[in-house]
């Protein structure tokens, strides 16, 4: 384990051990890569100011209501197309349709209609990710074995129970998965809407010291968000290992 | 004249795909008494996990019957127990609750007596001490002990297994014979049993059904008359390997 950890710590030091190098030795103009020690500055003003934190509350708020409004409904649909034919006939075109069309294609228009309200976040984030977690879920429904499936068949259960004891239980590891992955998305689609209309929020705090060439300000919100992505990331699998305490030992290596 | 707890009647299954019929099983005629051990023996592809999957309701027939105490089957149900030949297990359940969610349906019991049932049924599998246990923590044949459990514990009339001891080694799959012929007799439910091993078809059952293959048909009918209960000294006896012999001679004349 400890070694494990140590090769972990590794790989994220040598990324910041090449950026020390290639500014420290002023190999790279201080003004399309700056320094960590700017960098750190520029975290130490943004704290004592209190922006910093003020950004990523707002940015968390957008993108965690972005994400439950998607989820909210991806999860029954999903679970419905990865269930029933009816139900899949209906929704695979639909879907399979929207889910090419580039949310941020959508922004000029989100614009329009929600203004550069939290609302448009909402929606650009809910276009780009909702799609996509509908089709994932209804595919990890999909492909729960049939075999658990006819137990419940002859223990007498109905389709409801099915669904709901059987496949949604089976498949609720793996639909995890999925929404660990869709939150990874969700930022993405925040930053994006954030950086075209908005005034408050880590994009927003990239795009506008790109007017003023402040590298250091746009570097440090990139680092936030990657540390923000980190850390949920961590929760979900930390979450994961509570909840499904069975699926552990199936895994291959351990 | 004895009780039938199963009857079926010229049934036929077709399997059809992209315009190409396959016949798996032609007109069979097989019939279960009460408390009766039937096991159907045959080679792989003779139809016999088909011909159980139709008594299930897992599958429909294409011709014929199959009546259940009078009634034809169309589909599931908790009259009849299945115990599959793998991976069954609901594997984020424990196993004392692989064998409870059996008793969903029931509404007449509190969640505490399906506990103990669930509890008191491992036992009788001899999985005392292992009811927290996750399925991913047995071994394949503690997994069937539960599953045997979970189909014994609704007390269906008609029980049937699918080659339930297929994926077992040989010293596992000996002690589970031992333990059917336990718990069965106990049990007093009749059996349908799917196997492809002679020996433990003459062991476990009053009556084997030989079946050959392309299409399923049922070859011979054989009632075995070895005396109750039986240990495994019997497989030793002259009786038992007359059956060997007249069973080995059927399924050898198949190859012709």
């Amino acid at each position: 384990m400890g070694k494990l950890r140590l090769i972990s710590a590794s790989g994220i030091l040598l990324v910041f051990g090449a950026w020390a190098i290639v500014t420290y030795s002023g190999l790279v103009d201080a003004l399309f890569l700056p320094t960590p020690t700017q960098v750190l500055l520029e975290a130490k003003k943004q704290l004592d100011d209190g922006t910093l934190f003020l950004d990523i509350e707002m940015s968390f708020y957008r993108i965690l209501m972005g994400f439950l409004l998607s989820t909210i409904f991806a999860l029954p649909i999903g679970v419905l197309m990865g269930t029933s034919k009816y139900w899949n006939a209906f929704w695979e075109p639909l879907v399979g349709f929207i889910r090419y069309m580039p949310a941020v294609a959508f922004i000029p228009l989100s614009i329009l209609w929600f203004g550069t309200s939290d609302l448009q976040k909402f929606f650009i984030i809910f276009l780009g990710v909702f799609f996509q977690a509908v089709i994932m879920i209804a595919d990890n429904c999909k492909t729960v074995k049939k075999s658990v499936v006819e137990v419940g068949l002859t223990l007498g259960l109905n389709k409801f129970e099915i669904i709901k004891d059987i496949i949604f239980r089976a498949a609720l590891p793996s639909i995890w998965d999925t929404l660990r992955t869709i939150w990874g998305w969700a930022w993405t689609y925040l930053v994006v809407a954030e950086l075209v209309a908005a005034s408050s929020g880590l994009g927003f705090r990239i795009m506008q010291a790109q007017r003023y060439l402040s590298t250091e300000t746009i570097i440090l919100g990139i680092l936030v968000i990657g540390i923000l992505g980190l850390v949920t990331d961590l929760l979900f699998s930390y979450l994961a290992k509570i909840m499904f305490p069975w699926r552990e030992r199936e895994k291959i290596s351990n | 004249m004895a009780v039938n707890e199963l009857v079926a009647q010229s049934v036929v299954k077709e399997f059809s795909h992209k315009k190409k019929s396959f016949l798996a099983l032609d007109h069979i005629n097989l019939n279960i008494g009460e408390h009766e051990f039937v096991s159907l023996l045959g080679p792989s592809g003779c139809g016999k996990s088909t011909l159980l999957r139709l008594v299930a309701g897992l599958d429909k027939v294409s011709e014929g019957q199959i009546l259940l105490r009078d009634q034809e089957i169309s589909k599931p149900g908790r009259d009849r127990g299945v115990v599959f030949q793998q991976y069954s297990l609901l594997p984020w359940l424990h196993a004392w609750e692989n064998v409870a969610f059996a008793l969903k349906k029931d509404k007449t019991k509190s969640k505490q007596e399906k506990k103990e049932l669930a509890f008191h049924f491992l036992e009788l599998v001899g999985l005392k001490g292992f009811e927290d246990a996750y399925p991913s923590q047995m071994s394949g044949g503690m997994q069937q002990r539960v599953a045997i459990a979970r189909a014994l514990v609704y007390k269906p009339n008609l029980l049937l297994m699918d080659e339930p001891f297929g994926a077992l080694d040989a010293q596992t799959r000996k002690e589970m014979q031992d333990l059917v012929l336990k718990v069965f007799t106990e049990a007093r439910s009749s059996v349908l049993f799917v196997t492809h091993d002679v020996d433990e078809a003459i062991y476990l059952s009053d009556r084997v059904y030989v079946m050959s293959a392309k299409p399923g048909r049922i070859a011979k009918e054989i009632k075995i008359d070895l005396p109750k209960p039986r240990d495994w000294n019997v497989q030793l006896s002259e009786e038992f390997l007359k059956y060997k012999r007249e069973i080995l001679v059927e399924l050898q004349s198949q190859k012709k």
